[in-house]
């Protein structure tokens, strides 16, 4: 029960983007498109979902009993930067077709604070193994919805007439406000 | 290195290339420590130090480092400096502090800004030069954090670097350091720097 609320606090509540605001590089960078924007949700989450993982085991059972836990900043990041290598190797081969639609994006998740951000914190709050990875893949939905949300929006956005000096970030921006007083109607939903 | 160049370096930083308003890179701190503007010195400072001691090892490594394997050792260095910044932040920094800097502080280590002057500047330039620009573009960011973080304490507490200003009677507005205000205060002061340069340019 406590693992599905954490779930759900980590898709709503503490959406990544919303109200943590981790990953805001990408939400920013990636959503002009519907597909594109869904094509970088799936690759994240597929990553954070991994990285919660692997971070979790070689946290607790590497640097932990080594006494080396202080540098955990510098594995963490060593760690998300060959898993993005690996998983860009793996699609390579598997899925040229998704290969293309997300060449350029997969090497910038290494930077997506979003994936650091949820192993620093599943690291803080002492989760453990299952809860990490239920943490990792709740985060990675939240970004993703936030993302393709965002993306819907920009793309009937392109068809008005903006203000120039509103145009691009600025009017993205305040969408992204608008979007982050909606997801605060969920901050009652749950009471970890 | 003329003295006239060193400056022309930091405004670059501060100004034609301001990292947030300008490159809108490095954007997560921006929006989520700037709750007050003291949040936004602590911050920036302590990516300021990051970037210029980053800056400066890589340029000293730059003819050391493997082009195909420069982006795990950049990310390696920096790493290092991220850990010893938290740690002082630990030991030195007013609890408070801390704790609203909380998750920020590691992730110093992912602020595009950093990699991104490592990737178009140190890897190119002199260590000084590479010092300098580490300076004006953490002195950009600084600058960018306590602009938005003083804003949004002034409307959403009435107050700036903790000292109130504004009358008892006068409203609060709370939102403003909520999350949406954030995105709110950044979204209006960039479209204000637009219009503003577009002002310039057109003299």
């Amino acid at each position: 029960m406590h693992t599905l609320m954490i779930f759900w606090s980590a898709v709503l509540v503490n959406n990544f983007v919303m109200s943590r605001f981790l990953g805001i590089c990408p939400f920013l960078g990636v959503s002009k498109k519907v597909e594109t924007a869904a094509g970088m949700g799936i690759a994240v989450t597929f990553v954070m979902a991994l990285a919660s993982a692997v971070t979790y085991i070689v946290y607790n059972y590497m640097l932990v009993p080594l006494n080396l836990d202080f540098l955990y900043n510098i594995a963490f990041i060593l760690i998300i930067a060959s898993l993005v290598q690996l998983v860009e190797m793996f699609i390579k081969k598997s899925s040229p077709a998704l290969y293309q639609a997300l060449g350029v994006y997969l090497p910038l998740i290494t930077t997506n604070c979003a994936v650091l951000g949820v192993t620093v914190i599943n690291k803080q709050e002492g989760y453990n193994f299952v809860v990490s990875v239920v943490n990792g893949v709740g985060a990675a939905l939240g970004f993703s919805l936030a993302i393709i949300l965002m993306a819907g929006i920009r793309e009937r956005i392109a068809k008005n007439d903006i203000l120039p000096h509103f145009l691009d970030f600025p009017i993205t921006l305040l969408t992204a406000g608008l979007m982050s007083i909606a997801f605060l109607g969920f901050s009652n939903l749950i009471k970890l | 290195m003329g003295e006239t160049n060193i400056l022309k370096i930091i405004k670059n930083g501060i100004i034609d290339e301001n990292p947030t308003f300008m490159q809108v890179i490095g954007m997560c701190p921006v929006l989520a420590v700037t709750t007050s503007a003291i949040n936004g010195v602590g911050m920036g400072l302590s990516t300021t130090a990051v970037l210029i001691c980053s800056n400066l090892v890589i340029s000293l490594l730059r003819k050391v480092i493997p082009d195909k394997v420069r982006i795990p050792c950049y990310v390696v260095v920096i790493a290092s400096f991220v850990t010893i910044v938290d740690f002082l932040m630990q030991g030195f920094a007013p609890p408070q502090l801390n704790e609203a800097l909380g998750i920020f502080i590691p992730l110093i280590v992912v602020n595009c800004i950093i990699l991104a002057r490592a990737e178009s500047y140190a890897n190119k330039n002199n260590p000084l030069a590479s010092v300098f620009d580490g300076l004006g573009m953490g002195l950009g960011f600084t600058l960018a954090l306590i602009i938005v973080g003083s804003v949004r304490e002034i409307l959403g507490s009435g107050s700036i670097f903790g000292l109130t200003i504004l009358p008892e009677a006068f409203p609060r507005t709370i939102i403003m350091i909520l999350p949406p205000g954030a995105f709110f205060t950044l979204a209006l002061l960039m479209a204000g720097f637009k219009y503003l340069r577009g002002k310039n340019a057109a003299k």
